[in-house]
């Protein structure tokens, strides 16, 4: 239990990449790239979480003395969410671009660039 | 390569990785007990900046030069799906007309009925989350992406005229640039009214009221302006790409 | 405080504002818009770097300095991470000129991109935090992958773009898994409170593996092998603007990078390890200064061709930083900027070639532009000085490296074998240059592996000459004044000197300071008899390439098999490339696992 998420990352980044390697379809390619972008969030978040601690949103009834969850990982989660989804965009207009330009998605197929 | 090596030289290779990862992984302290100075940020940030949600605090305030070069990636992606996905349209603008039609024809009544009436909330919701960033969960990211989904909503309930006429897409492109730019100038303003760039200049109010936390909500409030522009933006060029091709 | 955020700032808001007004398109008038700030920058640089003069700057964002440890992010700022960002903003004056004459349309919207692109680039150099750094690291790839498929009607960009985009994502996410890594070990992502925190734990397990995937992420973009694969793509279809750019400073920053994150984040823990990270590192460097010299040297597509020359000169760069001593490090330092402009020149030179003749070929282009002339004089100098022309820039960075490789022990095989890949590199240039400009010899025989190696289009005469050959002109002039800047040598080793100090680093960000010595400055001498013997040997043997390359003589078939094989790994599949990535990564983890505990 106690590396068990670690792990999940872990495996979220091979599977992602294997993924990423093997497809065959840009578009499931692009898709691949965002699980091992998730392994990134699953280490942030799983290496700031406390046992019993709370939100870091602090109110009436969760006073500034009480145990809190690391808040930093979470404003770089955020960060990472929104950088990489958007890398996403780009990559997808590539692709839908590509399917205009060479009438395939089959990345064994784009072939223009070689040697 | 072809896929055979390739198969074989990503599985040796991936396999080594994770081995290597789960190596390192072992060598951090157990889930669940960090050791990084998280408590004494919180309380340095409630007692300091007099903001409730302090992972916005952290986004907008601590951290905010990451927040800064994080909007301009937005920025320049959304920018540059556009221009993407723009240089080759030329040629095909006039099927355009055609499809919006037939989108309309297509999409059964009760979800267009169901997708008017939730667009209202949802833009309501959105403003809500975004204005409240430093109060509750939530903040300009999370905010605008809820009022981008507002959009797509409508463009789902099959009013793909309205969509035309609610956000002609130099709109949302003008709502990108402003909040991007609205950041810099905040930063930029921390020059002129304090020490530091990015400082956290206006007056600091008190835990827990709309008015607190200095330039938290207004930075909060640009951020949110940006992603709405940028995420429309993004969909509303994909979408013109499935509206030329047919409709689906 | 105001000098270097605005540094910044300036370009951000221009560009910024020059998307705002995107939809009333008055290229004039953006053009200037985007000078002006770029200038605006340099200048706020320069000052900067005038007052941070002996020592460091250290400023903090949002007002946020130490509480007993790090809370702010800062920028820490010396003199080589200053002076790379003030050659940044150097560079992209040319690049911004030749825009006006390259890009149709859309641009304005190129022109904003743009300024992102140098501010992320400035901010880069600048920042003392690693997750800032991860995040300047990001825009700078995403308006990178923007500016490579600007002009994305054919094919050919449109491929370079996607392999670009997907071995980069790969790359920064890894980089950012070890951050992840870090961050729970230490809790701190201050570079200077992460090398203190580092130091207690020592050389581990999580260390070495965190220094494989931080590395890998930067290595990618520095192109060094296994990493480069995208390089010749993205740099064969480009822009031209964007290649003066890319060429000139994207791949220098990723090793930039490297060395910053190396000196403070993790010399600290691998501290008596200097041997092993010396030897792999020179090694990854040598491997790629040959692998990119034979592959330039095999091509006939003129772009491509130039890609691997870049290729090859970063394995140079690395064989300078991975000495792990302050004249080595001074001596890319210098040779960068040097070879920097060189490269400009060179891709403004083959840009117009290739525009106005509509080929990109050594055999569609033979003997073409010999109207062009002016361009062939810029691009034959810029080529011996890839060789190692006395008194360049780049002759002096590598005297620098020379001398610091002679006296490690153990090292002293290194200057000739940079020899032999200058000599290899600027031979396939100046063959190139050869055939295209004088028509020298018989024409290139046919690349099975380059498709499109037709006889090209007829002359276009729209393509504007007289500026961009005179832009070329004024690059190598720059290369050249580079080399003859008096005491250039002593003040860089000095600042290198300072870069390598983690002590003194630590001791600016985290405050404590006056109890650190100074750093120990090394006497540095001017090039020697040895620098002069090493020149005139890469001369001589680029000339021998060339002549044997355009006197048609070709290679044993057993070599030129293994070329071939070679160059089929460089497939254009984004699969294939990650594939290699991932390999790589897991490859120098376990290196590093094996050799420095």
């Amino acid at each position: 239990m106690t590396v068990l998420p670690y792990l999940v990352a872990a495996w979220l980044l091979v599977v992602g990449l294997w993924g990423t390697i093997t497809s065959r379809h840009l578009v499931q390619q692009v898709m691949c790239l965002t699980v091992v972008q998730s392994s990134t969030y699953v280490l942030l978040l799983a290496v700031g979480y406390r046992t019993g601690g709370y939100a870091p949103i602090v109110s009436s009834s969760v006073p500034p003395s009480s145990p809190f969850v690391d808040p930093i990982v979470q404003a770089l989660a955020l960060t990472d969410v929104v950088v990489e989804a958007t890398v996403v965009a780009v990559l997808l207009a590539l692709t839908v671009q590509a399917h205009k330009r060479f009438g395939t998605v089959d990345p064994d197929r784009l072939g223009e660039l070689s040697g | 390569m072809s896929v055979r090596p390739r198969t074989v030289a990503a599985l040796l290779a991936l396999a080594g990785l994770a081995a290597l990862i789960a190596w390192a992984a072992s060598e951090l302290t157990p889930f669940g007990t960090p050791s990084g100075p998280a408590n004494a940020i919180v309380r340095t940030l409630v007692h300091e900046r007099h903001a409730a949600n302090t992972v916005n605090g952290v986004t907008y305030d601590l951290r905010g030069l990451d927040t800064l070069g994080e909007e301009l990636i937005l920025f320049v992606a959304a920018l540059g799906s556009a221009v993407l996905l723009r240089h080759g349209r030329g040629e095909d603008v006039e099927q355009e007309r055609g499809e919006d039609e037939r989108g309309a024809a297509r999409t059964p009544d009760a979800l267009r009925a169901a997708g008017t009436a939730l667009v209202g909330p949802l833009v309501v919701l959105g403003v809500y989350v975004v204005v409240h960033g430093h109060l509750s969960p939530g903040g300009g990211f999370q905010g605008g992406v809820v009022l981008a989904a507002g959009l797509l909503l409508v463009y789902a309930a099959g009013q793909v005229m309205a969509l035309k006429r609610v956000e002609p897409t130099a709109l949302v492109e003008v709502a990108d640039a402003t909040g991007a730019l609205a950041y810099a100038l905040v930063a930029a303003a921390g020059l002129v009214f304090a020490t530091a760039a990015l400082e956290n200049f206006l007056p600091f109010g008190t835990t827990g009221n709309l008015l607190s936390a200095g330039t938290i909500p207004v930075l909060s409030v640009a951020v949110g302006v940006e992603v709405t522009g940028a995420v429309a933006l993004i969909l509303t060029e994909l979408l013109d790409q499935t509206l030329l091709r047919g409709g689906e | 405080m105001t000098v270097l955020a605005l540094s910044v700032l300036v370009p951000m808001i221009a560009g910024t504002v020059l998307s705002l007004t995107a939809s009333v398109e008055r290229r004039p008038a953006a053009a200037a818009t985007a000078f002006a700030a770029t200038l605006a920058s340099l200048v706020l640089l320069a000052v900067a770097l005038a007052h941070v003069g002996d020592g460091r700057t250290v400023v903090w964002w949002g007002n946020w300095p130490p509480h007993g440890r790090v809370v702010g992010i800062d920028f820490a700022v010396d003199g080589l991470g200053g002076g790379l960002a003030l050659f940044v903003t150097a560079l992209a004056l040319p690049a911004l000129l030749m825009a006006g004459y390259a890009i149709r349309a859309s641009a304005q919207l190129f022109y904003g991109v743009c300024l992102v692109f140098v501010a992320a680039m400035v901010g880069y150099c600048l920042t003392g935090d690693l997750f800032d750094l991860f995040v300047f690291f990001e825009l700078m790839s995403v308006a990178a992958y923007v500016l490579v498929g600007y002009e994305v009607r054919e094919r050919a960009p449109l491929e370079g773009a996607l392999t670009f985009a997907i071995t980069n994502s790969v790359g920064s996410i890894l980089f950012l898994f070890g951050i992840g890594l870090l961050y729970g070990k230490v809790g701190a992502l201050n570079m200077a409170q992460l090398g203190h925190g580092l130091q207690a734990v020592g050389p581990s397990g999580l260390v070495c593996v965190a220094f494989a995937l931080v590395s890998v992420g930067l290595l990618v973009k520095a192109a060094v092998v296994p990493f480069h694969f995208w390089t010749a793509d993205a740099y064969g279809v480009a822009p031209t603007p964007v290649l003066i750019l890319l060429a000139g400073v994207f791949s220098e920053l990723g090793l930039y990078g490297f060395a910053r994150v190396f000196w403070t984040v993790f010399e600290p823990a691998l501290a008596g390890h200097h041997d092993a990270v010396r030897a792999i590192f020179v090694g990854l460097g040598i491997a790629t200064g040959l692998l990119g010299a034979v592959l330039a040297l095999a091509q006939h597509h003129l772009l491509r061709m130039l890609a691997f020359v870049v290729v090859s000169q970063i394995g140079l760069f690395l064989v300078g930083i991975g000495l792990l001593s302050a004249d080595g490090l001074a001596g890319s330092a210098i040779f960068v900027v040097g070879d920097g402009f060189a490269k400009a020149a060179l891709f403004v030179c083959v840009g117009v070639v290739t525009h106005r003749y509509d080929a990109a070929g050594e055999r569609a282009l033979h003997g073409r532009a010999r109207a062009l002339w002016p361009l062939g004089l810029a691009f034959g100098l810029a080529a011996l000085t890839v060789a190692d022309l006395p008194p360049f820039g780049a002759f002096l960075g590598r005297s620098l490296i020379e001398d610091a490789a002679l006296s490690a022990p153990g090292w002293a095989w290194v200057p000739a074998v940079m020899a032999l890949v200058s000599a290899l590199a600027a031979g396939a240039l100046l063959r190139a240059g050869l055939r295209v400009f004088r028509g020298v010899g018989e024409p290139a025989s046919r690349d099975a592996r380059f498709t499109s190696d037709e006889a090209g289009g007829d002359e276009r005469e729209d393509v504007a000459v007289g500026v961009p050959a005179a832009l070329a002109g004024a690059l190598v002039l720059a290369a050249l004044v580079w080399g003859l800047v008096p005491g250039l040598a002593q003040s860089v080793t000095a600042a290198a000197a300072r870069f390598t100090d983690t002590a003194g680093y630590a001791a600016a960000v985290l405050g404590g300071g006056s109890g650190v010595a100074a750093p120990v400055v090394p006497h540095v001498a001017g090039p020697g008899a040895t620098a002069y013997l090493y020149a005139t040997a890469t001369l001589l043997g680029a000339g021998v390439v060339a002549w044997l390359g355009v006197a048609g003589r070709s290679v044993p078939r057993t070599a030129a098999r293994a070329v071939d094989a070679v160059r089929a790994l460089h497939s254009g599949h984004p699969g294939d490339y990650v594939a290699w990535t991932a390999g790589g990564a897991a490859v120098l983890g376990a290196l590093f696992a094996l050799t420095l505990r």
